[in-house]
């Protein structure tokens, strides 16, 4: 049955989709601040601990350092993989139903 | 070392007439192709989402980035390796927070999706002048850096350096659009990126490509505190406060944001963000390398002897690691950088003043399309005369505040209004326009106000206001003022219609 564009979004379906999304950006925005103010926090707190040596010259500040880089960019990969599935996957069904 | 840096150089000067031929090409196609507002601001959304992520990429990776942290790393060693990840961040933000509303919501500027559900007129003007002081800063920055860098990388005089990248750029702009400007972008990126990768790989060729091999001779050159945190961090909450900035600053910058309607759809929206984050990640992480090297195989002396600033590291690690001929090929790339940037920070600027002000202040709404593309590119030369003007006028000044301030203005500004009027239903014209001014007049004077300017510029001996960086106040404020105003004034039109939005917002229908 066709429905109108009041009648959607006033479902259930939608509005658990909306919640759905904002759940999962927010979860990874705080991983986020977790991520990087936990860097700076520890570059501002912890200097000898950045000093320790993880290679004979490598110390773990520039390995950290590099993991805030590479960390930010998985956390884009999981928003995407999840977009690319299971929102899509939900917008176009309910999409159908508008139709 | 003996270099051939700062002086007419032949090999650069030809890759960057190739460049500047190839891109002048580009423009004429372009311009065949823009006819319509669509595809003046837009490039009748026709860009992909890989394409996308590479002009986003070609937009946010300036000249003083690459020559910038490089430097820095040379010089200061680790405290440019916290630098660089600073600028990463912002992009899984937009992501999580503005990309895909901001595409289905808007048209061609951001405050398309502001002004969505309220009143039109405040909300243009108060989004237009958010929107220019950020480019405004964001462009005298990049101007000012241009004339200092080509200065040094060709020896050509500073005004005539100005002139020469805002021409070039006007060109690209006016004629051609964003489809031009796009491509620019594109081809740019693709030089940056690999030049860099290239100079990278030259350098770690010294070390048996092995960094921890490189780590070591910086150790035994220097000392391990190269290899160390030094004075960067000195102020927890200062640095909070310019990681704020950096994060959520890139969320309210109206070239990247307008770049954004480029694309057909969300999902490009999204997958865009993905290759830009991608792409950008990869610069920051290999910069440092090129820096390291750098302090290793030139030197610190003859860095600190050309610049004072170490601007020059990484083509002087060029020059060593590749000759004259490679040295001037990633000189060219610089310039080419700054053309890029300069041209998208035009063409956002000149959409503020078209299409918010000219099209829907004072035309509420109502102009031809003909009219509309005229108006942009008449607002595209404002800008670009302006742009030129004031990097003449700031020649010689200490401009490293002013990206600073692009940043605290975008992240107290404008974000703050876009991130409230996509999520909250009970948002008003009055909060937005409160929000908007608030934000950016706070975050200006603080910055004026902080020792960054006050002690730095002005020499005063101690400053009024005790951070570097204003964000931690500034954007909370514009929140809080948001809230208030929104409050004490509800609009039950502005919520009816949050209703209707939400369809569009989450699902696309009706997206332009």
């Amino acid at each position: 049955m066709a429905k109108t564009a009041h009648d959607i979004v006033g479902s259930e379906r939608f509005k658990a989709l909306v919640r759905k999304r904002w759940s999962v950006s927010i979860i990874l925005t705080i991983l986020l601040f977790v991520l990087y103010y936990g860097y700076i926090l520890v570059v501002a707190y912890a200097k000898p601990l950045l000093a320790v040596k993880v290679g004979t010259y490598t110390t773990l500040g520039i390995v950290l350092g590099a993991l805030t880089i590479v960390g930010s960019w998985v956390l884009t990969v999981v928003y995407v993989v999840w977009a690319n599935t299971s929102y899509d996957r939900e917008v176009n069904a309910i999409k159908k139903e508008l139709i | 070392m003996q270099t051939s840096l700062g002086q007419a150089n032949w090999i650069s000067i030809l890759f960057f007439a190739v460049f500047v031929l190839i891109t002048l090409v580009i423009t004429y196609w372009a311009a065949k192709r823009t006819k319509s507002t669509a595809e003046y601001y837009a490039a009748g959304r026709s860009v992909t989402g890989f394409q996308n992520g590479l002009a986003l990429a070609g937009d946010y990776m300036s000249a003083a980035s690459f020559l910038g942290i490089a430097g820095m790393v040379s010089l200061r060693g680790y405290d440019g390796m916290i630098y660089a990840t600073g600028w990463l961040v912002g992009w899984p933000a937009l992501m999580f927070l503005i990309a895909e509303p901001l595409r289905n919501l808007g048209k061609y500027t951001f405050a398309d999706v502001v002004a969505f559900r309220l009143r039109q007129k405040p909300i243009r003007v108060a989004a237009a002048v958010g929107g220019i002081l950020v480019l405004l800063a964001y462009a005298i920055a990049q101007m000012v850096g241009a004339g200092n860098l080509i200065k040094l990388m060709f020896g050509i005089p500073y005004e005539a350096a100005e002139i020469i990248v805002g021409c070039v750029m006007l060109v690209y702009v006016l004629f051609g659009g964003m489809l031009a400007t796009t491509w620019v972008q594109i081809i740019k990126a693709c030089l940056l990126l690999g030049g860099v990768t290239i100079l990278t790989l030259l350098g770690l060729s010294h070390f048996g490509f092995n960094p921890n091999t490189l780590y070591g001779e910086v150790e035994k050159l220097y000392s391990a505190s190269m290899l160390n945190p030094g004075g960067l961090v000195t102020d927890p909450l200062d640095a909070i406060s310019l990681g704020l900035a950096l994060m959520l600053g890139l969320l309210g910058l109206p070239h990247i944001l307008m770049r954004f309607y480029t694309v057909p759809d969300a999902k490009e929206a999204r997958k865009s963000v993905l290759y830009a984050t991608s792409f950008i990640g990869y610069f920051y992480l290999i910069i440092p390398i090129v820096g390291f090297t750098a302090a290793v195989l030139v030197r610190k002396e003859p860095i600190l002897a050309i610049d004072k600033g170490g601007n020059m590291a990484a083509l002087l690690a060029a020059e060593l690691l590749g000759g004259t001929p490679f040295m001037g090929f990633i000189a060219a790339v610089a310039f080419a950088t700054i053309l890029a940037v300069v041209a998208g920070l035009t063409l956002a600027a000149a959409s503020a003043l078209a299409h918010d002000l000219f099209v829907n202040v004072f035309r509420s709404g109502h102009a031809s399309e003909t009219e509309q593309v005229r108006v942009a590119k008449l607002g595209t030369v404002i800008f670009g005369v302006a742009a030129i003007a004031f990097g003449i006028a700031f020649k010689g000044q200490n401009v490293a505040f002013m990206v600073g301030l692009a940043f605290a203005i975008a992240c107290s500004g404008n974000f703050p209004a876009l991130l409230l009027s996509i999520i909250w239903r009970r948002f008003t014209t009055a909060g937005a326009v409160t929000s908007i001014l608030v934000g950016s007049v706070s975050a200006t004077a603080m910055i004026v106000l902080s020792p960054t300017v006050w002690v730095d510029v002005f020499h005063f001996s101690s400053a009024i206001f005790p951070l570097r960086n204003p964000a931690i106040v500034s954007m909370p404020l514009a929140f809080i003022v948001a809230i208030l105003a929104s409050l004490a004034v509800p609009d039950k039109e502005a919520e009816r219609k949050f209703e209707d939005e939400k369809l569009r917002t989450y699902l696309g229908v009706g997206a332009e």
